[in-house]
């Protein structure tokens, strides 16, 4: 197992704690570079969708995870961010310019929710999030003159630079990694300084951050503005990926998806962005190679253990019917998100640690080592 | 000995109960001032009144001279008063240094932008934090539980993590809810020395609510007893112990 010896503060300071991870995230990093030229397009085209998903993950990150606040409107905060690039693009506008607005755009709106979210906790805040997703779904129906409606919106091909650059091409891959990149790095910085600091503060008690100095509504309003501005962006490459827009792409069902992404990955940290990100995305072909070859597997299956060609036949249809019934997925995500928060409230990212832990400490590991212990009761008149 | 903190006439309500009634009392500067009573004197209202967590139905707070009755509770670090909680409310998900850190959190002065981009200046108040944090935890003896997050600590150093936490900020006055409350002897021993120490070695004025009548003894100047919110006695702890009405509201008369 391996000692982080640490000799100096700045250790604790730095993005990195040692050189070894710091070694693995550039590989990491370097393997995405070159990944343009070894994958085919539509990994390719997947991967785009991850990192865009990352994006929206990270964001959740710090409003869910960090600051302890509930959201099921990201997919409208999303929207934002799409119709502001499109409508911004359509008018003349450069992709610097309108990037930049879509980003800001969405967090001033996020700081608007804000404000009526501070008086809300837990399952009021949660049905207040719904309730905005849902007007800003009606407002994009509705407003037609920016949005077009439910005929939905064109967007223009990406130009930067005088160049064009296709939702499929290996410069769009490239654009959205370097805005997730970026994005990761700023919430890293924002997280090892006061303001991440309170953030978590106000997640785990109000009482002791207030009286520690953490002005709470401020904490809360920031968070919602940093969390909605990062989804802006993302809409804005969001919109570039799709080239079409219309309201029926932002509903709650997104908005769920997008909270799978941090149940799935774990809370904990940053990682269970990224590895939400890639399982929400990834299940997707998974499924569908599910749909197509699991009837064949049976079917192969049962003849060798000796069933007659009619009997192999009937199974593969059975199966085959099966897997292609409509809300199959729906089935399937939400049996997953039960069994995540069922049997992994840390997620995918916690069961990494725990899985790394046992390596680490082989052959001492304790199953108890993260079970939570509770043996007191908070005061809740506090609050 | 100048006054540090005043408390005039404060009464606090909830409903038809009177959780502090007509409390009148001074804390001076360099002193180690405790409250005693039985459960449910109002002890903890008083304290929160203090930290601006409740508002007073009457009565008036002044802190270095300063009327703090209608502060917000988020402006009170910033004066320095500090506080402990008596059923500990640290940030359970978090290591003990980024607990300590937020205890700084009053003297951070960096702007979003700035921290964002970590810039030098950022990084030099970080520097600063660290230091301020790192006296605390030699002072406290929390070396070892540095980078550990808070839920799977022991009681006794949560209860130590609470004091560090609210040293972090370099209060004038630091506000002690129960310190003992749940601690074996010889933790309870540790945190009678300590308490000293931050008020020899520190300089910093203790207000603090106690069960435990060895303790208080041991480190208190004067004692105020409380019961039903009223104040029933203030002297010394013997003066205190030996009052009539006090000896009667322990027996539960
Ligand atoms: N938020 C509140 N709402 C209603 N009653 C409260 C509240 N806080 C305290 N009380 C009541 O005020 C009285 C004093 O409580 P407290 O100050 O916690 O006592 P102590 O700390 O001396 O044990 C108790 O009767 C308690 O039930
Ligand atoms: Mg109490």
């Amino acid at each position: 197992m391996r000692f982080v010896f640490k000799t100096n503060y700045d250790q604790d300071i730095r993005l990195f704690q040692h050189a070894g991870q710091m070694w693995t995230y550039l590989a990491l990093f370097a393997v995405l570079l070159v990944a343009p030229a070894v994958v085919s397009s539509y990994m390719l085209s997947q991967l785009v969708f991850v990192f865009i998903y990352a994006l929206v993950g990270v964001s959740l990150m710090i409003l869910v995870g960090f600051t302890g606040q509930a959201s099921l409107g990201h997919a409208a905060f999303l929207a934002i961010g799409a119709y502001t690039a499109a409508f911004m693009q359509a008018h003349g506008y450069t992709f610097a310019t309108y990037f930049l607005l879509a980003g800001v755009l969405t967090g001033i709106v996020g700081l608007l929710v804000g404000f009526p979210a501070l008086r809300l906790h837990g399952i009021y805040l949660l049905i207040a999030t719904i309730s905005f997703s849902f007007i800003i779904e009606e407002l994009l129906a509705r407003w037609e003159s920016v949005t077009n409606g439910n005929e939905g919106m064109r967007v223009k091909t990406l130009e930067l630079f005088g160049m064009e650059i296709g939702r499929n091409s290996d410069y769009f891959y490239y654009l959205c990694l370097g805005v997730l990149t970026v994005t990761i790095i700023v919430t890293l910085n924002i997280m090892r300084s006061p303001t991440g600091r309170a953030f978590i503060a106000v997640r785990d008690s109000e009482t002791a951050a207030r009286s520690m100095g953490v002005d709470i509504a401020a904490t809360k309003v920031r968070a919602f503005g940093l969390s909605a501005a990062i989804t802006g962006f993302a809409g804005a490459l969001f919109a570039h990926k799709m080239t079409f827009l219309s309201p029926e792409m932002f509903t709650l069902q997104l908005s769920i998806e997008f909270i799978m992404v941090i149940i799935i990955g774990g809370s904990l940290g940053l990682h269970g962005a990224i590895l939400g990100a890639i399982f929400i995305i990834m299940i997707d072909p998974l499924l569908t190679l599910l749909k197509d070859d699991v009837p064949l597997l049976i079917g192969s299956l049962a003849q060798a253990f000796g069933a007659g060609s009619e009997r192999v036949k009937a199974l593969e249809d059975g199966t085959q019917a099966l897997t292609s019934t409509a809300g199959l997925k729906g089935v399937i995500y939400g049996l997953i998100i039960m069994l995540f928060i069922l049997f992994e409230p840390f997620g995918l990212y916690g069961r990494w640690l725990k899985i790394k832990l046992f390596f680490q400490m082989f052959p001492l590991y304790k199953k108890s080592t993260f079970k939570r212990q509770k043996v007191y009761v908070k005061s809740e008149r506090n609050r | 000995m100048t006054s540090l903190f005043k408390v005039e006439n404060l009464s606090l309500q909830f409903g038809g109960l009177k959780a502090v009634d007509d409390v009148t009392f001074d804390v001076q500067k360099g002193e180690v001032f405790t409250i005693i009573g039985p459960n449910g004197a109002g002890k903890t209202s008083i304290f929160n009144l203090i930290s601006r967590l409740y508002n007073p139905t009457a009565g008036r707070l002044f802190f270095d001279g300063q009327d703090i009755t209608q502060l917000p509770a988020h402006k009170i670090a910033q004066l320095g008063i500090a506080r402990t909680f008596q059923n500990i409310e640290l940030f359970e998900n978090a290591s003990l240094l980024s607990n300590l850190l937020v205890g700084r959190h009053c003297h951070s002065r960096t702007q979003l932008w700035q921290e964002m981009l970590f810039l030098p200046n950022v990084k030099r108040a970080e520097r600063e934090h660290r230091m301020q944090v790192e006296e605390v935890i030699e002072f406290l003896d929390l070396q070892a539980y540095r980078d550990k997050l808070i839920a799977g600590l022991p009681y006794g150093v949560r209860k130590v993590t609470e004091v560090a936490r609210a040293l972090c900020s370099k209060p004038k006055l630091i506000l002690l809810d129960e310190p003992s409350s749940g601690l074996n002897v010889e933790e309870t021993d540790d945190m009678s020395f300590w308490i000293r120490d931050i008020k020899n070695d520190l300089g910093i004025t203790v207000l603090m609510v106690e069960h435990d009548m060895s303790l208080v003894r041991r480190v208190s100047d004067r004692v105020l007893a409380l019961n039903y919110g009223r104040v029933l006695a203030l002297g010394t702890a013997d003066e205190v112990q030996r009052h009539p009405d006090v000896v009667a509201a322990y027996l539960g008369t």
